[in-house]
């Protein structure tokens, strides 16, 4: 990576440029100096939550956030979306609030870090310079691991819908498009996977719309785990209190070959109308590309007490792309606490102080089970300084007794709570 | 009455705040980052939107008194008595100190 820097070095000019600006914009807001330039990529739950919190607690923290999309568009709510019951609009949400308390947002692409130098390389060239990166790269696909799964993921002929946004638009027009009496089968991978319940949630919302749009159709799941992974109880009685007839749940049934809208699985092959495959996954390409990918050749490993990666000083890594801690779900929600823990040991470090010694992170994760009815599961998370890892609390945390109104009311209370303080709107 | 973060509860301003201000010594971020685990639903320093509970502007002995009681079973909840036992008593009066303090929303 040095060596491409080097070979580019006609280019820095651009990102000395870059640089210089954000300088003259903190200098205007504060008269205090600043005690150090963070560059955070991905405006995710984890990133825009990272950015945000060191302008809370920071002050005077050069925060820039490199973020690809024009808005953010989040994952949780978007299997509603998919049923009919909200827009896009409803789970799409400008990034005006962090530029209001002072984050620069970049809109590009991160290319390579150059972790000796210290430096973020863009895709347009340029060099974005950091005392600490932050890096919340969410997940790409091991599309690899099934028989014509990229190509007919590129001809967009079957669609993943796991990162919302165009994919979300897409899939929800072939739901509409298809015939009464169709088949909507969706593929679900072995954990671990983003969103557990996920995928359970997205069976139950397309049902929903089925059951009373197209009420000859079928959805069929066919799930590559032995078992429900998340809510099992509660999805289970979902499936046949609103759903009986409709939702054909198969365990083990882990898709190997795609073969046009034939689902091959170990020994049948499944033909469907709709074919929607969650691929399995593993920590975002940038991720890879940096050389911090150490944990089965798939996840980062990190320092719980900084969320900096084991494999790269001065770098951190927030939300699904980590390697976990034992029963810590890959969420949103929990991507925006650990950005909390990243901020405030990053504001630490940047001055010269120790980090907190017990930091806590908690999940909660509604899911829909009609287009009214939502139930939780909920974990906290201590930290065990022994073994230096996060560990549940026992007797805490646990799920809905049974799904209901006033959960999926909650339900869409967290979503405009988490949007607001993850994006300070 | 009847748990010993309820009985503290009643008093907390009074015992609690010894043990607060030995625990903040120690960590001066601690209460300010134990309250954030709690924003994603009650909002960015206790904040709230919409339906949710507001806890900013909040009298400190009100919310250690609810929390008590959602983690004795007391206060029967949807998801409160399960998040609150996650949380060590003294974590629960720092988190209360903390929202206690904030301003309630405009």
């Amino acid at each position: 990576m040095t060596q491409t820097i080097i070979r580019r070095r006609s280019l820095l000019g651009a990102g000395a440029a870059l640089a210089a600006t954000a300088l003259a914009g903190c200098a205007g807001m504060s008269s205090s100096p600043s005690i150090g330039r963070v560059v955070v990529v991905g405006g995710g739950y984890g990133g825009a939550t990272v950015a945000r919190y060191l302008k809370l607690w920071g002050g005077n923290v050069e925060v820039t956030l490199v973020e690809r999309n024009a808005d953010f568009v989040s994952c949780p709510i978007s299997n509603l979306v998919l049923g009919g019951f909200k827009q896009m609009s409803d789970i799409t949400r400008s990034y005006d609030g962090l530029k209001a308390v002072g984050v620069k947002v970049v809109r590009g692409e991160a290319r390579a870090v150059d972790v000796a130098g210290k430096k973020l390389r863009l895709a347009d060239g340029s060099d974005l310079p950091y005392d600490r990166l932050v890096l919340s790269p969410g997940i790409d696909f091991m599309t690899e691991q099934i028989g014509g799964l990229a190509a007919a993921l590129d001809s967009g002929r079957v669609l993943h819908s796991w990162k919302a946004g165009p994919q979300t638009v897409a899939l929800r027009k072939q739901i509409v498009d298809m015939r009464d009496g169709g088949v909507f089968a969706l593929s679900i991978p072995k954990s671990p996977y983003r969103c557990p319940p996920g995928p359970y949630e997205r069976a139950c919302m397309v049902a929903a719309y089925l059951k009373t749009a197209k009420p000859k159709s079928k959805v069929l799941v066919l799930d590559g785990n032995a078992e429900i992974t998340s809510k099992k109880g509660l999805f289970e009685k979902a499936f046949k209190d609103h759903y009986s007839g409709i939702i054909e749940y198969r365990p083990n049934a882990e898709l190997k070959e795609l073969s046009g809208n034939v689902a091959k699985l170990e020994f049948e092959d499944v033909r469907a109308d709709v074919l929607n495959v969650i691929p399995p996954q593993r920590a975002g390409d940038l991720a890879r590309s940096a050389g911090l990918v150490n944990v089965n050749n798939r996840w980062v490993g990190v320092d719980w007490l900084t969320m900096e990666s084991t494999a790269a000083p001065n770098v951190h890594v927030l939300g699904d792309a980590t390697f976990p801690a034992p029963a810590m779900p890959k969420s949103g929600h929990m991507a925006n606490q650990q950005a909390k823990v990243a901020a405030a040991a990053i504001i630490q470090l940047l001055k010269g102080e120790a980090v907190s010694a017990t930091p806590v992170v908690m999940n909660t994760c509604y899911s829909f089970v009609t287009a009214r009815d939502a139930m939780h599961v909920a974990s906290v998370h201590q930290y065990d300084a022994k073994d230096k890892t996060f560990k549940t609390v026992p007797g805490s945390g646990g799920v809905s007794v049974a799904a209901n109104q006033i959960e999926g009311r909650y339900a869409l209370g967290w979503a405009d709570n988490i949007w607001a303080d993850t994006l300070a709107l | 009455m009847t748990t010993p973060l309820r009985r503290v509860a009643a008093s907390a301003l009074l015992l609690g705040l010894a043990g607060v201000a030995q625990a903040q010594a120690t960590d001066p971020n601690l209460a300010r980052n134990l309250a954030a685990t709690c924003a994603n639903c009650h909002g960015t320093n206790g904040q709230a939107r919409g339906d949710m509970k507001p806890l900013a502007g909040l009298s400190a002995e009100k919310i250690v008194a609810m929390l008590a009681d959602y983690k004795s079973g007391a206060q029967p909840a949807t998801i409160m008595h399960q998040i609150s036992k996650g949380y060590s008593d003294e974590q629960l009066k720092l988190v209360a100190a903390f929202f206690a303090a904030q301003p309630a929303k405009k």
